[in-house]
């Protein structure tokens, strides 16, 4: 149950290898926190992780998590619930960046980024929906990107995938709205990672604790959506409404 | 047999809620609701005043059970009312005091329940007297788990009972209560107010001079700082006598009507309108608005339920909410008390009027809040930055003094604070589990605090 701060007992991250993810869930950890689960494809890279996770105060379980296998999603969250209860908080950070020339040479490669970005969300997302739904509360925050708010062609496979993937988030939070549970969608720009590593940094860039901090800022003023930074909130509006023989011109690498 | 209906619930500081169906019963079909309940449980909810989370169970049910003046039955000879667990405060006090009795703790609201004064063991401004509601049930009718009903009370079933009270509902359903109530000459009080410009004064005050009165309690500006930390206005009294009045308030001397005068629209701004300036504003005014020395006579309204008079106050934080914290520590641990209030008074978090108050002993109940000592019950916006952890460090101080929380209040602590500061959890949980093996009664702050074992709960779903 989540306190009257939203401090989380039970905080769950989907991709628990995401540098991303990893760093809003050491934001969200708190006095109140009890349970911290990583669900991770690696079992061997995710104990690595849980380490650096794990305290006095926090137990870190590892469990195997892959964002693909959508048939996987339902039994690990019904696991999940069996045996540590309700979920308080599930961050949704998994996802795939790929290259485009990769997909644009071998389309099986793009479909299988795609499975993992949007598929694997819907499925996940769902099951993790039905149990706050069973237990009447609840916060997901999803990862998604500003590169899904305007598809770019220099990376629109990634870009498709996230736009599906907001567009699903949103929808999800506006059917969970009621029922007392959020949903909170994360879009950053670009990100200083691993996954950007030697990639040349986009205007406006940013790292995993600021996205963090802000994400957990918007969690407790209940917002619903959170760019990062903010101001890629109004330069998206303008970019949005860009006639698209501009937007394709436009040097945005 | 009623309609189920989804709806997100919580408690009066409006900060974590959760959905779950919510269902108005009487007393004839409430066994046969609640035994539809899923593996989520039920709870019964009163009027929704406990601050946190004590009276919502989210995915699961909850019953409130309807009560009118209609279940309300006083003996004028014994002062014994008997009256249904639905009933509020206010419902009572209106049958009763222009017939002359006064329920014997009263807290600072009349929309508090029956069935949530005996669940929250609530206390008043007489504890250090006559300590807190339980001590004045006779006996309580409790629907079971499993469908049938007990009578309990501190000569029958007393494990039960004590149990009950202050058990936040978790043992059963306060179907009906008798209650024995204080003999009253008038509906006025005789009230003593004394202004302080410090902690010390203020504390030397009540610790001297509290013995000779039935009703004390003190407002502590939190906002100010430094020689002026603690100034407060300590009001103390009891109830008027017929030679107390003037000529014309002595013709109807148990006339009582209270009303609201105003409520707050339901469209308050976001971040609400108490904020560090509004909130100092507010405390300077009423601090300087009372001389140094007053004596007066009060309505019971004006004297014990002061916030009744503005409907819907909550509102005033904002959607974000906020926090109620109380605490008690036991006598000598002045110091705790004064670090906290410093920490409080520095962390520029704006909080309306504290309340200070003396404890006398406790009484039997394994979860009862009152114990010997200081307690302070403060409101803040939930919003205010770096509260959570400031909290978190409040709790460790209080609990180092051997003090601790009281649940009607709390939405914010741990399971490892909330077993720190009642050490005789198990006792209750023993008896609780007897009576709901199969883990019925259910709360979210059950849940959060581990009141109610989580593993057997899972396992049944």
């Amino acid at each position: 149950m989540n306190n009257a701060f939203g401090e989380a007992q039970h905080i769950v991250l989907l991709g628990g290898n995401s540098e991303i993810g990893l760093a809003v869930v050491r934001a969200l950890i708190s006095p109140a926190t009890q349970t911290v689960t990583l669900g991770c494809r690696s079992l061997d890279k995710g104990a690595i992780v849980a380490a650096t996770v794990a305290s006095d105060t926090v137990t870190v379980d590892v469990v195997h998590f892959d964002a693909a296998d959508s048939a996987g999603h339902q039994p690990f969250i019904d696991a999940e619930v069996a045996k540590h209860g309700d979920l308080d908080a599930v961050v949704m950070a998994f996802g795939v960046l790929g290259e485009q020339s990769d997909f644009d040479s071998d389309p099986v490669v793009a479909a299988d980024a795609v499975t993992t970005n949007y598929v694997g969300a819907v499925s996940s997302g769902l099951a993790v929906a039905k149990q706050f739904r069973r237990q009447g509360h609840g916060v997901l925050v999803v990862l998604s990107s500003v590169a899904g708010e305007r598809v770019r062609s220099a990376n629109f496979v990634y870009g498709s995938s996230k736009a599906g993937l907001d567009a699903f988030a949103q929808g999800l939070g506006d059917t969970l709205a009621p029922l007392g549970a959020q949903v909170l969608v994360v879009r950053p720009g670009f990100v200083h990672s691993a996954m950007t590593k030697g990639m040349k940094p986009a205007p406006f860039s940013t790292t995993p604790d600021v996205v963090a901090a802000r994400t957990v800022k918007a969690l407790r003023a209940g917002k619903h959506t959170v760019w990062v930074p903010g101001t890629l909130r109004f330069v998206f509006g303008i970019f949005r409404h860009l006639p698209r023989a501009v937007w394709r011109r436009l040097p945005l690498g | 047999m009623a309609v189920l209906m989804r709806r997100a619930m919580s408690g009066w500081g409006r900060t974590n809620p959760s959905s779950c169906e919510v269902i108005d019963v009487d007393r004839a079909d409430i066994a046969a609701v609640v035994a539809q309940a899923s593996s989520r449980g039920a709870l019964a909810r009163g009027l929704g005043r406990s601050y946190g989370d004590s009276a919502q169970n989210g995915g699961g049910l909850l019953v409130r059970l309807g009560g009118t003046a209609a279940d309300i039955f006083l003996d004028p000879d014994t002062g014994v009312v008997r009256v249904g667990g639905g009933v509020s405060l206010d419902d009572l006090l209106r049958v009763v005091v222009p017939r002359g009795w006064f329920i014997p703790v009263s807290p600072g609201t009349r929309s508090v329940t029956i069935g949530g004064a005996v669940a929250s063991d609530i206390h008043g401004k007489n504890h250090h007297v006559d300590g807190s509601f339980g001590n004045h049930v006779v006996s309580l009718t409790l629907l079971l788990a499993d469908g049938s009903t007990m009578v309990v009370g501190p000569q029958q079933h007393a494990e039960i009972f004590w149990a009950t009270v202050g058990g936040m509902g978790l043992t059963g359903i306060i179907l009906e209560a008798n209650v024995r109530l204080l003999a009253i000459e008038t509906s006025r009080c005789a009230v003593e107010t004394t202004r302080h410009d410090n902690l010390d004064s203020l504390l030397t005050e009540m610790s001297d001079g509290d013995e000779h009165y039935r009703y004390s309690v003190s407002w502590i500006d939190l906002i100010a700082k430094g020689r002026h930390l603690g100034r407060s206005v300590l009001s103390r009294g009891d109830h008027a006598k017929l030679s107390d009045l003037d000529a014309r308030a002595a013709g109807d001397p148990l006339r009582y009507g209270p009303r609201q005068r105003i409520s707050v629209p339901p469209l308050v701004p976001t971040p609400g309108v108490l904020n560090h300036a509004s909130v100092a504003l507010f405390n300077e005014g009423w601090f300087r608005h009372y001389p140094a020395r007053r004596a007066s006579v009060e309505g019971i309204g004006a004297f014990f339920h002061p916030l009744d008079g503005v409907g819907a106050w909550n509102r005033l934080y904002g959607r974000l909410g906020f926090v109620q914290y109380q605490f008690v520590v036991p006598f000598g641990e002045e110091t705790a008390l004064r670090d906290v209030i410093e920490r409080l008074s520095a962390s520029g978090a704006a909080s309306f009027l504290a309340v200070l108050k003396r404890f006398g002993v406790g009484n039997p109940a394994p979860l009862s809040f009152p114990s010997p000592g200081w307690t302070l019950a403060l409101d803040i916006p939930a919003r205010s930055k770096g509260l959570a952890s400031l909290l978190h460090d409040l709790d460790r101080v209080v609990l180092d003094a051997g003090g601790r929380h009281y649940l009607a209040k709390d939405s914010h602590t741990t399971p490892a604070a909330f077993r720190r500061g009642y050490p005789r959890l198990a006792e209750w949980q023993t008896i609780r589990d007897r009576l709901d093996p199969g883990r019925l009664w259910c709360s979210d702050q059950a849940r959060r605090l581990e009141l109610v074992d989580q593993a057997i709960i899972r396992s049944s779903s």
